[in-house]
């Protein structure tokens, strides 16, 4: 029933055009910030070529390198490679398998945050600067959340008013 | 019955009264010829809704002048009118604030207020969560190591730009007024600092200026504007304008653009594609003292 499979365009021509479809998407993307890589991290290729350092897919500890990474996201089971590609560390991917460049790692959050990513898009989660009626400048959603620990981090405040019964005369009058 | 008598002395007549008055007026004309040029221009000055496009450009050097003979530094004082088919809204995520007040220090700084005495327009109020959205259980002065404070929310209060304002009604004079573009503004040079206003305002968002603003030269922020940030003198009030300085030319209030927090939204509640638009109609929204019927155009709502 339905159409005739032969009918159907062939497969590799729909992959194409939902690729360009794709890439018309992320073209049309919002104006953000290159990601906030620790100073000399990037590229993770030059480290993790594939050659001298194998991919270990075994979920682990990590000892040495890395070892300062806290993950504190989400359900216990993630770690690195639910994220980072093993074949190219360059780049992310989604769960689908399609690698994305960490410069629009908003997609891969968006995957489980998607109400998240909706509100970012129309400017109402996360900072904006810029032009109320012109051009804007968007962050990142890991330039404020750590995406290995992304709880928003406590910041120590900005001192209190000077309460009223504080504020000294001067001589001569009220100041 | 008699009359009583009439009081003793020269009669207290209108030939009398004439002469004392002229004498009075003469006086106060000598003072006024004793002053400079510019004292008199500022004794005369009229509102500034009603001064002429060429008494506003003499009145804006006139004040400039002032300004750089005070500070020591040019000082910009613009006077864009309100954009057309504007008006100003504004949205806190009372969700995500947290209560660092770095809206209230950026403030400051952009808006020239006194440093000593000090005047912030922001006031940050730490709320408990048990007891939701009370003013009686806020504390403004709260000082921890780290915010935010298990048990606590925050919610920054400053001018709600009032479209049904109390603060206007109030004055005396016609020195505080509500622009075409919403924005609430004061005359400081027609304000005579009676505060009916403050008293009038349920959100406590108005300042006076009860010495002379202390603002140390290099702080002065000399991009102003005639109805916003230009320094003011001791004696008047004032508040926050959205940073009409900047809006006017399409920039964020500068508490929007410091929040580390993204809590703090703007934008042109005309403009159906505006993040403000876009706020008030798919989050749940909060108005401070609704019942007040003060309609605020400054919006609280739950970002999560």
């Amino acid at each position: 029933m339905g159409i005739p499979a032969t009918l159907l365009p062939p497969r590799w021509i729909l992959g194409f055009a939902l690729a360009l479809l794709g890439a018309r998407l992320r073209a049309q993307d919002i104006q953000v910030p290159p990601p906030p890589f620790t100073e000399g991290i990037f590229p993770c290729s030059a480290c993790h070529d594939g050659k001298t350092l194998k991919v270990n897919p075994v979920r682990r500890e990590l000892q040495g390198m890395h070892a300062d990474i806290q993950l504190q996201h989400g359900p216990a089971s993630r770690w690195c490679l639910d994220c980072h590609d093993p074949q190219d560390r360059d780049r992310l991917h989604l769960a689908s398998g399609e690698k994305i460049s960490f410069k629009v790692s908003y997609e891969l959050c968006g995957q489980c945050h998607g109400e998240k990513l909706r509100d970012w898009r129309a400017g109402v989660h996360g900072k904006r600067t810029g032009s109320w009626n012109g051009p804007k400048q968007y962050l990142l959603c890991v330039n404020c959340h750590n995406p290995h620990s992304p709880h928003f981090q406590a910041l120590k405040p900005m001192p209190p008013p000077v309460r009223p019964e504080a504020i000294q005369a001067r001589r001569g009058g009220a100041l | 019955m008699t009359c009583p008598h009439p009081p003793e002395g020269p009669e207290p007549g209108r030939r009398r009264f004439l002469g004392a008055a002229t004498t009075a007026m003469g006086a106060a004309l000598a003072t006024l010829a004793g002053c400079g040029r510019d004292q008199v221009e500022a004794f005369l000055q009229h509102n500034f809704r009603e001064l002429t496009p060429d008494e506003l450009r003499d009145t804006v050097a006139r004040l400039e002048r002032e300004a750089r003979s005070k500070y020591g530094k040019e000082i910009h004082i613009g006077t864009e009118p309100a954009l057309p088919g504007v008006l100003f809204g504004y949205a806190l995520d009372l969700s995500r604030c947290i209560g660092c007040r770095r809206c209230a220090k950026a403030c400051v700084k952009e808006n020239n207020q006194s440093r000593g005495p000090q005047i912030e327009w922001i006031r940050v109020l730490q709320m408990d969560k048990e007891q939701g959205v009370d003013v009686t259980h806020a504390d403004p002065y709260y000082d921890p190591e780290l915010v935010p404070q298990e048990g606590h929310f925050y919610m920054p209060v400053q001018c709600h730009q009032c479209r049904n304002a109390p603060c206007t009604k109030v004055c005396p004079v016609g020195a505080t007024w509500q622009e075409r573009d919403g924005v609430v503004v004061v005359d400081y040079n027609w304000c005579i600092g009676c505060r009916y206003c403050m008293a009038a305002c349920p959100y406590g968002a108005r300042r006076f200026n009860w010495g002379e603003p202390g603002l140390p030269a290099e702080e002065v922020n000399p991009d102003t504007h005639y109805l916003g940030n230009r320094p003011r003198p001791k004696g008047v009030v004032e508040k926050c304008t959205y940073c009409i300085q900047r809006v006017r030319k399409g920039r964020y209030p500068a508490c929007v653009e410091i929040c580390p927090t993204g809590s703090r939204k703007f934008g042109n509640l005309a403009d159906p594609a505006s993040e403000i638009r876009y706020i008030l109609e798919h989050k749940r929204v909060f108005i401070f003292k609704e019942e007040l019927n003060t309609k605020p155009k400054f919006f609280y709502f739950y970002g999560v």
